[in-house]
């Protein structure tokens, strides 16, 4: 019997296409799967299978009555819990939400529904996506699939390890400061951030207005392309959002040829200080694309190196405000000031924001707010603001050169959970490779390249292009895919220890 | 607790007030600034929302690109300087009736800046009028917030409430704020001017069409910022902002309030405090607020939400072709065609009868008649009965067929005001009332002379008075007359023949 659950969504397509199988036999297999495992990844803080199945049910007889239908029809999906789903609870992993049932759908949601893709559920993620291991989320946090004992990345550790754990065969992320690159990364997982405004963030619950961006996380290059192609495109409901076709994307991802093409390595983050076994790997990647025909430039971001301290300044502004909104009067959590009789609005705002936020929430609102603060602005938030204006300057410096840049994805392969949750620098240095895309708004893309020598655990190798040239990740990355897969065999994922399967493992 | 206060004349041989007045004005656009939500005033609480003004978690703004043009003519008209590349940014603070907890507006980078608009004052000796120019710093667009309904308490105020309602209607109600630069310079006039700005603001705002300017519904609401300083100085002192002072009247008043209680703890020795004050209607005083400091600090950022607006040449250009004749342009210009007197059109302007009359003379009536019925009798009864003269549902073509009915002998003016308020009544038009109500003239001489005839026969003292050169008196025969005829006789055919049979 085939098991759906380890094909790739493009296969799961074709052989719904052919009439090989249904969309019900499809989700169910993966309901059955995240049944069986989730246990112990807790990819999921929800999961919908009514509402999967409804929607398998639909596809399949809109296909028996001849019905034109999308690439993706009755193909499962899972979805970061900070997108808003009408009907379903959205809590962006935080306690303050807990129940909130949306009344709309987020744009991406919406384009889900409307190509006819099942929505397995809501998957875990850091709390407001502040985090780089899922350990913030107030629900606990997901295991990695590899390493039960380590983190899956963050914040969308939960919709990689739920397609690493083969309990999706696609989800959606969102990607701050490389939220969808840095889990793909350490779970042997695909995971593209499209160009700034190339996906509605509409509904998409804010984090960092100005560099959020939802993506595809997936098993294949191919299977991201066709997810990024779904959700993809102009929406009039988001301003920032471009009034343009989406990229070609899976024509590039079937291309997968990098013949003349040039490649630039950043001085900067060639992988200099990151853990060996990543540096090594990035280095036969780099190889591997040279022996397919690319050419390969050292080129220097200089300003690249300030990312992170800017990056530190603008997203804790922009979400102070941003999470200005939860206070307890309108929706989520409410909490009365413990020994106050008749509390006034305001310190029922209070209380229920000291509830309702987590540390890491907290930490990162105070720090907006100083950086905001008027005296503090100038020096913190206008220098942050020229710190990326400089690093866009470095991008298209560099663009002039070559067509794509590389990079190691994460520093370092999955770490043990607990590890750096005391050290928020540390956990903020996990980032400093993925955040000058969110920074500059261009796309990047991280897919797996291989096991650590020292620990046999995944690592990530990024792709980055131009603004609004997303097609290049995905002519890239589906070359070096197909000559990494050649080398092992097969896909990364099938390296990967099986899963116990104990529901109460954990 | 009252403060004290100084005689005004008094405080202005000694000081020198300087005033700054915030104008928002709600725009009526038919949709919010930033959602496709309906504007309509008076709705059901919370039936005109949608999850972007209600700020639910994900939902994003879209800037209404006719409230930007609103700002743009409204910019132009003002004089001022569009400019090419403008923000929103966001104003954090927390208040229940903002949904997001701020609230998005402009702010160092306005879409208007450096305006000025001419008022027409009295003279400081008061013998005439002249024109008055306030500079306009800046206009800049915003969204409006909920409103807050305190129950349970005695005064509707927070304090002593025991619990708030929130009507998320309004929010997200586009707002346009015009600041002004300091106005100095207006001395003993400060009311007045302030007065006059907020009217003639009102009434270009009108003239573009772009709020309905329904003071009493908050749709034009003033903040006027005060302080004095020691006539022949030059700093300014210590400044007070009055809040939501919402009707012409109570601008003026609340400037003069504050211009005398300032005086008073100045004269005293005493120092302004820097905050904010509520202006009360009934007792014509203000109270002090919250105070108010420079630093308050609202954490400003560009709003990243939204792309900068950055209205293109030819549009700004479009739009400056469809500025109207200026309000005062046009005032002189109606009043020279109509002929009326300066007091006269004042009249009708305070009235607001200005465009109805126009619309009348349009449909055929003459100035005269016109200004006679829409100031003398509509408006005059509206402002005793608390209304405006739109309610009454009475339309130019009304008037104008009814000065018609009076200029074509068929009614007499009492006999012409039972005609309106037929129509007041809703019975129809002018004629189809007065054939209803069966009001005509008696047009037959003899009947009339017969009357007069009857009158002075049964009335032989007053008959006698008239003839001793007692002219007025003819009034008493003439009231005879109509009685005799049931009110449907020409008062003036009356007197005439009264008077040619005892003179
Ligand atoms: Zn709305």
């Amino acid at each position: 019997m085939t098991d759906y659950t380890r094909m790739t969504a493009a296969d799961i397509a074709a052989a719904l296409a052919a009439g090989e199988t249904t969309s019900v036999e499809v989700t169910q297999a993966h309901l059955d799967r995240i049944a069986e495992v989730d246990g112990d990844v807790h990819a999921f803080l929800q999961v919908d299978a009514e509402g999967a199945l409804a929607t398998a049910r639909a596809v399949d007889e809109a296909r028996a009555a001849g019905k034109e239908l999308g690439p993706l029809a009755g193909v499962p999906v899972a979805v970061k819990d900070v997108l808003a789903t009408e009907g379903l609870t959205t809590t962006a992993g935080s306690k303050i939400l807990e129940g909130w049932v949306p009344p709309y759908d987020a744009t991406v949601v919406a384009k889900l529904r409307a190509a006819g893709m099942p929505i397995l559920g809501k998957t875990n993620m850091d709390e407001f996506a502040m985090g780089s291991s899922t350990e913030h989320s107030a629900y606990g946090p997901t295991h990695n699939p590899w390493d039960l004992d380590r983190i899956p990345g963050g914040s969308g550790g939960g919709s990689s390890a739920a397609v690493a754990a083969f309990e999706a065969p696609l989800a959606i992320g969102t990607d701050t400061g490389g939220s969808i690159r840095q889990p793909a990364a350490v779970t042997g997982t695909v995971g593209t951030k499209p160009t700034y405004g190339g996906v509605s963030r509409y509904g998409l619950i804010a984090l960092a207005s100005s560099l959020d961006q939802a993506g595809p996380c997936t098993r294949s290059v191919l299977d991201a392309a066709l997810l990024h192609e779904v959700i993809g495109g102009h929406d009039v409901m988001d301003s920032t959002s471009i009034d343009a076709p989406v990229p070609p994307v899976v024509e590039a991802a079937r291309k997968a040829d990098v013949k003349g093409l040039k490649i630039g390595v950043i001085k900067e983050i060639s992988g200099e200080g990151f853990q060996p076994g990543v540096k090594q790997l990035f280095d036969e990647s780099v190889q591997l694309l040279v022996d397919r025909g690319a050419e390969v430039v050292e080129v220097s971001c200089p300003s690249f190196e300030k990312g992170l301290a800017a990056y530190y300044l603008i997203l804790p502004s922009e979400a102070s405000s941003n999470l200005a909104k939860f206070d307890g009067m309108r929706y989520g959590l409410r909490v009365g000031p413990e020994g106050v009789a008749s509390p006034s609005a305001e310190q029922v705002m209070a209380a229920t924001r000291d509830a309702g936020f987590g540390d890491e929430v907290k930490r990162r609102i105070i720090l907006g707010t100083y950086a905001l603060s008027a005296g503090y602005y100038d020096a913190y938030y206008g220098q942050a603001q020229k710190v990326r204006t400089l690093i866009a300057r470095d991008f298209a410096a560099a663009y002039e050169k070559v067509d794509v840049l590389v990079t190691p994805t994460a520093p370092t392969t999955a770490f043990k959970l607990g590890e750096k949750l005391d050290d928020p620098m540390a956990m903020y240095l996990n980032d400093v490779a993925t955040i000058p895309a969110n920074l500059a708004g261009v796309p990047g893309m991280s897919i797996p390249n291989g096991l650590a020598a020292e620990d046999g655990l995944p690592s990530g190798f990024q792709i980055l292009a131009p603004a609004t040239k997303d097609e290049r990740l995905y002519q890239v990355g589906a070359a070096l895919e197909a000559a990494l897969q050649e080398k092992w065999g097969g896909p990364i994922l099938a390296q990967a220890p099986e899963l116990a399967g104990k529901a109460d493992a954990r | 607790m009252t403060d004290a206060v100084v005689d005004y004349d008094e405080a202005l041989q000694t000081y020198d007030p300087v005033m700054g007045l915030e104008v928002h004005v709600e725009l009526n656009t038919k949709t919010k600034m930033f959602c496709g939500c309906s504007t309509v005033f008076g709705a059901e609480p919370n039936s005109q929302v949608c999850p972007v003004c209600l700020g639910l978690p994900g939902a994003l703004p879209v800037v209404n690109a006719s409230a930007v043009e609103s700002a743009i003519r409204l910019g132009l008209a003002l004089h001022g300087s569009i400019a090419d590349w403008s923000r929103f940014a966001r104003k954090n603070y927390f208040y229940p009736d903002m949904p997001k907890n701020f609230q998005t507006s402009q702010y160092d980078e306005p879409i208007v800046y450096n305006g000025y608009l001419d008022v027409e004052v009295p003279t400081e000796s008061g013998d005439g009028t002249e024109v008055f120019r306030v500079e306009i710093e800046r206009a800049h667009m915003e969204e409006d917030t909920g409103k807050s309904l305190h129950v349970g308490g005695a005064t509707g105020r927070i304090q002593g409430a025991e619990y708030s309602l929130v009507d998320y209607n309004r929010a997200g109600i586009p707002l346009i704020e015009i600041v002004t630069k300091p106005i100095v310079g207006a001395g003993t006039r400060a009311p007045q001017i302030a007065r006059a700005y907020v009217a003639a603001l009102r009434d270009l705002l009108k003239a573009l069409d772009i709020s309905d300017v329904k003071m009493e519904q908050g749709s034009v609401r003033c903040d006027a910022n005060v302080s004095l300083r020691p006539v022949g100085t030059e700093k300014f002192g210590t400044r007070t902002e009055t809040k939501n002072v919402n009707s012409l009247r109570s601008i003026e008043r609340a400037v003069r309030y504050e211009i005398s209680r300032q005086a008073a703890v100045l004269d005293a020795g005493g120092t302004i405090t820097q905050e904010t004050r509520h202006w009360h209607e009934d007792t014509g005083i203000t109270t002090a607020g919250r105070p108010k400091s420079d630093a308050d600090d609202y954490r400003y950022f560009p709003e990243p939400d939204l792309v900068p607006v950055a209205p293109a040449a030819e549009l700004v250009e479009k739009l400056g072709g469809t500025l109207p004749e200026p309000p005062a342009q046009r005032r002189k210009r109606l009043q020279s065609d109509w002929g009326y007197s300066d007091l006269e059109m004042r009249d009708v302007i305070n009235a607001g009868a200005v465009d109805l009359i126009e619309q009348t003379v349009a449909e055929g009536a003459s100035p005269a008649g016109a200004r006679k019925w829409w100031t003398g009798e509509l408006a005059r009864r509206a402002n005793v009965e608390g209304r405006t003269v739109e309610d009454f549902g009475v339309t130019p073509a009304h008037v104008a067929e009814l000065d018609g009915l009076v200029k074509g002998g068929r009614l007499n003016d009492s006999m012409a005001r039972q005609v309106l308020e037929g129509v007041m009544a809703g019975e129809g038009a002018p004629t189809a009332v007065a054939d209803a109500r069966g009001l005509e003239l008696v047009q037959d001489d003899g009947a009339l002379e017969a009357a007069v005839d009857k009158v002075i026969a049964a009335n032989p003292d007053v008959a006698d008075k008239v003839r001793g050169g007692k002219l007025n008196a003819a009034g008493a025969l003439i009231g005879q007359v109509m009685k005799e005829l049931k009110g449907q006789a020409d008062a003036a055919k009356a007197r005439e023949l009264i008077l040619a049979k005892l003179t």
